[in-house]
């Protein structure tokens, strides 16, 4: 009750006071103009397929490549200390440099090699920087499951005779899996975002769209729109990742 | 030829001596109990047997093998030592008998069905023929640690190491898992167990082995160590817990 009427208070302020604003005539009419809106909405969403599908190819990728660097970071014999050492670098080089610039990196530089088509594609290169930069976190966070998994369990996989390779696979990485599918799932909405980066390397998707529709029509409005349509996928996906997370809560205390 | 034997068997964690040098000789069939404060020792001593921890000076001798030598392969080793956790340590994420299923499968490389006959069977001789399809959280902890000895017992070792598995037990549960360790007792199992159950201990041991700053202080027959201890130490920790 008392929340509910706060923030009644809140959006009416909000509602009145902006206008008042001497440059709300203007912000309303290239940002919130309903007729760009209408115009464009049905191109961006089409546009947006482009994303969707970069990040249905892209996620998987990331998925393996990430466990696999975990796995990586978890071994323990001296014989395989450089697995260790590439998983190291892997992850520190790839979480240590802002996605935009392994996009550029990757995307313009791979390229100008004078690769034949298709390997020249920005589709290719753009998904491989994502790849790399979002499989260094997904990476950290399988560790942190594989790490929270408790020693006795492994001390009792291996009392049984089984072996390292079956400790891990069918003990320990089930557990841990399970485990982090809420800090996972952050990631992955986070990904779902940055595929409009690899606008910058080419690919037509949302962002570029609206860019092309802002310059054609002189209207900031398809900005608002390509907004609107993340939303509508990252606010549920977020919604049910917390949810999860008090799910995973819940269950341990 | 004992079973198991260590000899001089030293075991250090950083400057923390645990093992200062145990001889233990275990006959086939025999049971034997390690009795002594928390911290002498105990489970350390059954963690160096199947070689879950490394030793640092010594030997153990499994059969007449010396399956201390640096290098050695464990897994082969592990398989003919079964073992039994405090914890009981089932595995969260799979039904009991998935847990007891698993090393069977992946080391001996044998079907579920080819399996399901005398796991079963297993199940049902220690009263548990109801709970296979249940996971360890809808299991009481005698449920869980019974599924555990069971899990062990699949491997069909030729010995057990029990680690102090009642005392996380809640005290009306203690009784079913001892049980257990009698029903094995009667079928000639080779079992060493470090133990704070005196009464268990000196009812059913062959032997029993008080130990004391990470060496056995005292051994001997459990009617003579229990009433006759020799050592002064024996006797003041026997006054504590008795």
């Amino acid at each position: 009750m008392v929340a509910g009427g706060s923030t009644l208070a809140v959006l009416i302020a909000l509602f009145i006071l902006i206008p008042l604003a001497p440059g709300w005539p203007a912000v309303k009419k290239s940002f919130f103009n309903g007729a760009v809106f209408a115009k464009t909405f049905p191109g961006l969403l089409d546009a947006f397929l482009l994303d969707v599908a970069i990040f249905a190819w892209s996620a998987p990728l990331i998925f393996f490549l990430g466990l696999l660097i975990a796995l990586a970071r978890d071994a323990h014999s001296p014989a395989l200390y450089p697995v260790r050492l590439f998983g190291i670098v892997f992850t520190d080089v790839f979480r240590g440099v802002p996605v935009i610039l392994v996009i550029y990196l990757v995307g313009f530089g791979v390229p100008g090699l004078g690769l034949p088509r298709p390997w020249n594609s920005p589709y290719i290169w753009g998904t491989v920087a994502l790849v790399l930069t979002y499989s260094a976190y997904v990476a950290e966070v399988f560790r942190t499951g594989i790490e929270s998994v408790h020693q006795s369990q492994r001390s009792a996989a291996a009392s049984l005779g089984l072996s390292n390779a079956d400790t891990m696979r069918y003990v320990v990485l089930p557990q841990a899996v399970r485990r982090v599918v809420p800090a996972n799932m952050n990631l992955f909405i986070a990904l779902q975002k940055d595929v409009a980066l690899l606008s910058f390397i080419g690919p037509v998707e949302i962002f570029r769209q609206a860019g092309v529709y802002k310059s054609l029509m002189a209207n900031f409005t398809p900005y608002v729109g390509a907004a609107l349509i993340f939303l509508a996928i990252t606010i549920p996906a977020t919604r049910y990742a917390d949810h999860l997370m008090a799910r995973e809560r819940r269950a341990k205390s | 030829m004992a079973l198991l034997e260590t000899r001089n068997l030293r075991k250090s964690f950083g400057e923390n001596a645990v093992c200062r040098g145990i001889d233990l000789r275990i006959e086939t069939g025999q049971m034997v109990c390690l009795i002594g404060a928390s911290g002498s020792g105990k489970s350390t001593l059954l963690r160096c047997l199947n070689l879950l921890e490394p030793i640092d000076d010594g030997v153990i001798l499994l059969d007449g093998d010396d399956i201390s030598v640096p290098g050695l392969d464990p897994q082969p080793v592990r398989q003919r030592i079964g073992m039994v956790f405090q914890s009981f340590n089932l595995f969260p994420h799979m039904s009991a008998v998935e847990n007891v299923m698993l090393a069977p499968r992946r080391v001996h490389n044998r079907s579920r069905e080819e399996l399901t006959g005398e796991v079963t069977a297993l199940f049902q001789r220690f009263g548990l023929g109801d709970r296979m399809e249940h996971y360890p959280e809808q299991l009481s902890g005698g449920q869980q640690q019974r599924v555990a000895i069971v899990r062990a017992l699949a491997m069909k070792p030729q010995i057990m190491l029990f680690d102090e598995i009642t005392s996380a037990l809640d005290p009306e549960l203690v009784g079913e898992v001892l049980d257990v360790l009698r029903q094995l007792r009667g079928e000639g199992m080779t079992m060493v167990l470090a133990t704070h159950e005196m009464g268990f201990a000196r009812e059913l041991a062959d032997k029993v082995c008080f130990l004391d700053g990470g060496v056995i202080l005292e051994e001997g027959p459990p009617e003579q160590l229990f009433s006759t201890p020799r050592e002064d130490r024996t006797r003041a920790f026997l006054s504590r817990v008795l």
